[in-house]
């Protein structure tokens, strides 16, 4: 289980002509291995975090989820994909107001047309691996920060896909926090043999990532921990 | 219907205003109707259940200049009534003279409408003959009547054979009644009756032409139910209730719509992390509708019950029909009209970018 992104070209209009957010990027990223993407605001992070997730079809570039290509589907197709195969964690957990820690689980299932003692069972197993199965009944807004950022792994990993891709875990949460949730994303990183891409402003959090990408005005160039992090 | 139920649950408090909306606006709308419905009965029971005797066209003499073709100012003639009954298609022809006079019911006078046709006539309900009438139950109200009872017209005793709840004519009570005992108690052609006027009407077959009907008798004949579109009473109360009873569903699918419309506003920035969970179009519109749909029904229905209840009793005092027609047919209007107004605001689902889900836009 691999991410693959080729030579990702993408523009936006500026007026009469084009700002380039993602500059011919390259990035792969293998099953089990947290990479993280450092740079300025601004400087395309998460425009490639679009890409890679196929929330926005590049200019030119390929995308590919285990060798197989997903770039140049159609709306539809790409969300079949970013369901079965592509999680998301979001930068405030983004989580749905009206469902409890479980529901919010059971909800990705059911979009997945899923539900049976086997949904069940994967959602506790998940809670237990968030450490979350004692807050299962709890809506967001019962939640701690630090919790709803867990539920929202959990509710990534639900359909057990093969790519994770994390919007700023750690932006609205205290250093200690911050670590915990970076060291659990590492954990089920490996433990699911998930291809993470986790896009931060965090450096402390460095530490815990197997491979370091900068980006800078829309260039993409890989990095070791201890040069992103000086 | 995942999502939906569970948004029910959450914000019950908004969810609970526009359903106590929509169970106003249905209650207002079913109360509306079966008051439309009875006044209607009682405005023209006794020209709608012709039908059931066999009449399948009233006639209509062509009026004078500045008058409509219809009840009010018809005159027809024995004369007319040969001359149609010989046209093609007319199984057979009767005339019915209608004129408004008082009759006295256990020494109580009262306002009737007396529906005059000839001894034996094909279109009189049963027990209608000289000396015996058939008497709206209308009449029942103010005095004390029961089938076998005597009715005084003038100075002439008639005894009711029976009471019918369709025998009714612009809010008056009918009696029906034989020609021979319409003259003895000079109901019409003078004496205490006002002005009559009279219609024929006609039993056809197959092959009836109006057309040629007109050309050959210069009678206009149309069927009983487009024969009410010539009551002029009728139609302006009936014109302003249905009217009412528009505006009122019309009203209602706009503010399902407008509820609809900002709480997709509201939850765009969860339909945004759906989509880019990969949630589809068509299944988070679905899921809305279902909401609205579920909203809709639980508001009318507890509109609609309500309905039930006030014209269980308000039948006994004011003219209402209670009927599936009358209490059903308005809440599946209401709801058809409420999803439609949701699904028009729900287009707005198909344009939330699932993009938007990622960075600190929330």
């Amino acid at each position: 289980m691999s991410l693959n992104v080729s030579d990702a070209l993408l523009t936006f209009p500026d007026g009469v002509g084009r700002i380039t957010a993602v500059d011919h990027a390259n990035l792969r990223v293998e099953a089990g291995e947290f990479a993280a993407v450092t740079g300025p605001s601004g400087s395309g992070k998460s425009s490639l975090l679009a890409v890679a997730g196929l929330l926005q079809t590049p200019d030119s570039g390929v995308i590919a989820i285990d060798d197989r290509v997903v770039s140049g589907l159609s709306r539809k197709e790409a969300a079949a994909v970013r369901l079965s195969s592509i999680g998301f964690v979001f930068q405030q957990s983004n989580l749905i107001a009206s469902l409890t820690a479980r529901e919010q689980l059971e909800a990705v299932a059911r979009l997945a047309g899923r539900k049976g003692r086997a949904v069940d069972e994967r959602i506790d197993e998940l809670l237990d691996a968030v450490d979350l199965r004692g807050a299962a009944g709890r809506r967001p807004a019962q939640l701690s920060g630090g919790q709803r950022q867990r539920v929202g792994i959990a509710r990534a990993l639900m359909n057990s896909p093969q790519v994770l891709l994390v919007d700023e875990p750690t932006s609205a949460l205290d250093s200690e926090r911050s670590a915990a949730v970076i060291s659990l994303i590492g954990d089920v990183t490996r433990a699911q043999g998930v291809a993470t891409v986790m896009v931060t402003h965090d450096l402390p959090t460095l530490g815990a990532v197997d491979s370091v990408y900068e980006m800078v005005d829309g260039v993409l160039t890989r990095r070791t921990v201890a040069q992103a992090a000086a | 219907m995942f999502l939906a139920l569970r948004d029910l649950a959450h914000a019950k408090g908004r969810f609970a205003l526009i359903g106590g909306v929509m169970a106003l606006i249905t209650l207002l709308v079913v109360m509306l109707t079966g008051l439309a419905a009875g006044l209607a009965r009682e405005s023209v029971a006794a020209i709608s259940t012709l039908g059931d005797r066999g009449v399948t066209q009233v006639a209509f003499t062509e009026p004078a200049q500045g008058q409509k073709v219809g009840f009010d100012s018809s005159r027809v003639t024995t004369k007319d009534v040969d001359k149609v009954e010989r046209v093609a298609g007319v199984e057979q022809a009767t005339r019915l003279t209608i004129a408004q006079t008082r009759a006295t019911v256990s020494g109580v006078p009262s306002a009737v409408s007396v529906f005059v046709v000839p001894d034996g006539s094909f279109a009189a309900p049963k027990g209608v003959e000289p000396g015996s009438v058939v008497a709206g139950s209308g009449l029942t109200k103010d005095a004390k009547l029961a089938a076998g009872d005597s009715i005084l017209f003038g100075t002439k005793d008639v005894r009711v054979s029976s009471l019918s709840d369709d025998a009714s004519y612009q809010h008056m009570p009918v009696v029906w009644m034989s020609e021979s005992d319409a003259k003895a108690a000079h109901v019409v052609g003078g004496g205490q009756g006002g002005p009559a006027t009279s219609v024929a009407l006609l039993r056809t077959r197959d092959g009836f032409d109006a057309v040629a009907t007109r050309d050959a008798t210069g009678l206009d004949a149309k069927s009983p139910a487009d024969s009410l579109a010539t009551i002029s009473s009728y139609q302006a109360e009936n014109g302003s209730l249905t009217l009412m009873r528009v505006m009122l569903m019309l009203v209602s699918a706009l503010v399902v719509g407008a509820f609809f419309t900002v709480w997709t506003i509201q939850r765009t920035p969860d339909l945004a992390v759906l989509k880019a969970i990969g949630a589809r179009t068509g299944y988070l519109v679905r899921d809305a509708l279902g909401q609205a749909g579920l909203l809709l029904a639980i508001g009318g229905g507890i509109g609609t019950l309500v309905a039930v209840a006030v014209g269980l009793f308000a039948r006994d005092l004011v003219p209402f029909v209670l009927s599936p027609a009358t209490t059903l047919v308005p809440l599946a209007l209401l709801v058809m009209l409420g999803l439609l107004g949701a699904l028009v605001s729900l287009r707005r689902i198909a344009t939330v970018d699932p993009n938007s889900a990622l960075g600190a836009a929330r």
